[in-house]
């Protein structure tokens, strides 16, 4: 199937694909013919993809078509029509700030700046180094917490732009002493 | 495989067990501790509070049972924990963290002398040495039905639900029969608590009538409402709660498949959903067959991907047909044709929770509570500037400030209440002078707001009207789904002309412009996300038509919310020398120390994102914010010469 996909594509799109988009792609054609070859299994489908991968690759689309029978612009159609997908990889901490009414009313924009600022990067990127990536949501359902962010699966309450400050430093902390305990393993 | 005992024999087996289970628990020689742990509380910290626990117990030597338990809705208090210590009553503490979990061991359960009233909410049960949660007005005020075991049960575990009569309703619904059922929710008039309010019982019966070989019901808990999450809280907390109301509404419709479309956003509530169906299944609670009668249900669960609009039921089925979430015109109604032509009900998660307690309590006991026309309790989330935010189930038929005041405890920090928003993205702003509306389904409608899915977030003299209504018409512009062009484009006007408003950049004509646009939407689009997506424009305009005006004319944002139109200076009369509590907190380091050693903001670089305000210590309480940022006072601001500031360091 990869095979196939990768015939159809011309020169100047199979060199796009970098060895992680590949692996990706391997992984998705592995992983397609245990999937019903049904229309119905089209967003359970892609839903599959981006749990495991962290997003979908723009070439999956066009084998998950392929194996569905339908056509990519109607896979493409469905993919960029729910706010669940995304099309790039996610960072290792993904930042979700949270844009509900009662976050936005106490500030959550001011939040995702912050963000933006301090990580040098907009929402929905990535950061070069794939450390960080940033979105905003329409609501978690922590309302009464607002404003809410949630980094990887740890959402944080009563975010302030300091805090905004304390949540990266922690991470990068935390990178520090892994770092660190890693060096002093391998001595 | 029709048997000879009845369905309720064939429950009391499973209750007795359930029952026998949960006593020994009570009566455990050993204390119990209970953490509301669903997605709230663990936003607030509930897992960190349980390693707490458990760090501290075993440091103790005390043995004791943690358990997870759902959300009391008392959001504000979170994390919440419940301690059942032998020789005192369950007791309720509130904002338990992992410090306080350790000192909770040490001091209540390893001495047994000091239940540490500090934070202690109050008992559950009556108790002379303990105020109860009855003696508070939250508790009081509040009417709990559906929520009744949200936080108080084990969601994990069907046993809990079992023991306080759950799944009762459906075995006496099987005993009595499908027209029983539709009977007493049709008499009980029990309105579809998704937002719009048509009565379930009469949806139901459309689709009993119609003669097809597959009916489908749908739970609808696609909750895509910014700033409502009771529908989560349920499916978390009381997850048996659902799937019985949805096994008596398919045995009413005669339905023998049911899907539960769960947000995908909503990790936590998929997995205790999926547990639960599995549970039920292997009691027979659900499956071939249920509890020995010859009524069957095969329940799923669909993970929805994201899409306001398929909150719609014409667009939920698209979505669930892989297709996109588009509405179709009705006529034929889902009840009649829905998914792949069958007829399909679509409840929302609060309507199926009810069902129960209909037929438990039968429909008189219902129509007793609330209003004529609306019976039964609302949930709504009231959230924002409230001093106990939170899940609150009231009567229907009491009003917005009882709602507001009574319950929740009034507006925070003293200050005044300007407007309450009710119905999310499709309701309105109402303002303080309504607060003696009534609330339910119609008397909301009259004045403009909806019912919605019960999301109120209360908003006080800072919050801007023009830019709320510019937040939702921003929001329902990105889930507008593009079929009707009246919305794909109108409320893309909509936006852009609140927007250039917001900065300061309105025109005379654009205050009737927006009212123009809005009629014009509400009467060109198909679906009620169209129809109903002006109403926060249509309400600010109607009730805080002096604030468009102050933007459009004095370039002003009297609540100075709009950041273009405001700027923050620092009062140098206040600012106390030497203090750089501001200088810290600012996170494009714009405060400079100026040349008597007092602080200012560089205008250039400031964002405005208020932090200094909150940094400013009280007793000072020098930074000042003003709109329209003309009126800054020049106070001889003099930065502090280079050679002066490397002296005061030394």
């Amino acid at each position: 199937m990869l095979n196939k996909l990768l015939a159809s594509l011309d020169e100047s799109e199979r060199a796009a694909v970098d060895d992680e988009e590949y692996a990706v792609l391997k992984a998705v054609a592995a992983e397609l013919p245990s999937v019903k070859r049904d229309v119905l299994e089209l967003i359970p489908t892609l839903q599959l993809i981006q749990t495991k991968h962290g997003y979908l690759p723009r070439l999956a689309l066009r084998m998950v078509a392929d194996h569905l029978g339908t056509t990519v612009s109607k896979v493409y159609g469905i993919a960029t029509f729910y706010n669940q997908f995304r099309f790039n990889p996610p960072g290792r901490n993904p930042i979700k700030v949270c844009l509900g009414t009662a976050c936005h009313v106490k500030g959550g924009e001011i939040i995702l700046e912050n963000f933006e600022r301090r990580l040098g990067i907009k929402e929905n990127e990535t950061s070069e180094d794939r450390e960080y990536s940033l979105e905003r949501v329409a609501c978690i359902g922590c309302c009464a917490l607002a404003p809410a962010v949630v980094v990887g699966e740890k959402v944080e309450a009563y975010v302030t732009p300091s805090k905004v400050e304390g949540i990266i430093t922690e991470i990068e902390v935390r990178k520090e002493m892994a770092a660190r305990e890693q060096k002093k393993d391998e001595e | 495989m029709k048997s000879n005992k009845s369905p309720e024999e064939y429950l009391k087996e499973h209750a007795d067990e359930a029952r026998a289970a949960v006593t020994a628990l009570k009566n455990s020689s050993n204390p119990v501790i209970y953490v509301g742990a669903a997605t709230c509380g663990r936003a607030a910290g509930a897992l960190e509070t349980i390693a707490g626990f458990e760090t501290a117990l075993e440091e103790n030597g005390i043995t004791a049972e943690i358990r997870k338990v759902g959300c009391l809705g008392h959001c504000y208090a979170e994390p919440l924990v419940i301690i059942q210590n032998p020789g005192f009553p369950p007791l309720l503490y509130q904002k338990i963290g992992a410090g306080e979990a350790g000192i909770l061991v040490r001091s209540f359960l390893k001495d047994g002398s000091d239940p540490c009233y500090e934070y202690l909410i109050g008992a559950l049960e009556a108790d002379e040495n303990f105020p109860t949660l009855m003696d508070y007005p939250r508790y009081l005020y509040e009417k709990r039905v559906v929520m009744a075991h949200c936080g108080l049960i084990d969601p994990a575990e069907i046993d809990h639900y079992l023991a306080v009569g759950g799944y009762e309703s459906l075995a006496s619904g099987l005993k009595k029969g499908s027209e029983w059922v539709l009977e007493e929710v049709k008499s009980a008039n029990l309105r579809g608590r998704g937002g719009a309010g048509f009565p379930a019982g009469r949806k139901w019966e459309i689709a009993r009538q119609v003669e097809a070989e597959e009916k489908l019901l749908i739970c609808n808990g696609d909750e895509g409402d910014p700033g409502a999450y009771m529908d989560r809280t349920l499916l978390e907390s009381n997850p048996h709660q659902v799937l019985e109301g949805l096994a008596l509404a398919a045995l009413a419709v005669g339905a023998e498949k049911a899907l539960l479309y769960i947000r995908a956003e909503y990790p936590l509530a998929v997995k205790v959903m999926e547990s639960a169906i599995s549970q039920a299944e292997s009691k027979n609670l659900l499956g071939a067959n249920i509890l020995g009668s010859d009524f069957s249900l095969a329940v799923s669960v669909f993970q929805g991907s994201g899409a306001f609009v398929c909150g719609e039921e014409t667009a939920l089925i698209e979505s669930l047909s892989g297709r996109r979430g588009m509405p179709k015109l009705r006529p034929p109604y889902p009840a009649v044709s829905g998914f792949a032509g069958r007829p399909t009900i679509i409840n929302n998660v609060k309507t199926l929770s009810t069902v129960p307690s209909i037929i438990k309590n039968g429909a008189a006991w219902f129509l007793d509570i609330g209003t004529p026309d609306s019976p039964g309790t609302a949930i709504f989330s009231v959230v924002g500037e409230v001093e106990y935010p939170g899940l609150v189930e009231v009567p229907m038929g009491v009003t917005l400030e009882h709602l507001v005041v009574d319950v929740c405890g009034g507006i925070k920090n003293g200050k005044e209440l300007k407007a309450v928003q009710i119905g999310g993205p499709s309701g309105g702003c109402l303002p303080a002078s309504l607060m003696d509306t009534i609330i339910d389904f119609d008397s909301l409608r009259s004045v403009g707001a909806m019912m919605g899915s019960g999301g109120l977030v209360v908003m006080n003299e800072d919050t801007c009207m023009v830019e709320v209504a510019r937040y939702f018409t921003d929001f329902t512009q990105g889930e507008s789904c593009g079929k009707c062009t009246f919305c794909r484009i109108g409320t893309r006007h909509l936006r852009e002309i609140l927007h250039s408003i917001t900065i300061g950049e309105g025109l005379p004509g654009d205050i009737n412009d927006l009212t123009e646009i809005s009629e014009a939407v509400v009467a060109g689009s198909l679906c009620s996300l169209g129809k109903t997506a002006p109403n926060p424009v249509l309400t600010t305009l109607r009730f805080f038509r002096d604030e468009y005006v102050a933007h459009v004319e004095g370039k002003c944002c009297p609540a100075r919310m709009c950041r273009t139109l405001t700027a923050f200076y620092i009062d140098l009369e206040a600012c106390a020398r030497g203090c750089d509590a501001c200088v810290a907190c600012c996170p494009t380091e714009s405060i400079f120390t100026t040349s008597n050693r007092k602080k200012a903001i560089d205008q250039e670089k400031c964002v405005k994102c208020g932090e200094c305000v909150y940094a400013c210590p009280p007793e000072y309480d020098a930074v000042r914010r003003v709109s329209p940022p003309e009126l800054i006072p020049d106070q001889g601001v003099e930065p502090l010469p280079e050679n002066e500031k490397e002296e005061s360091e030394a």
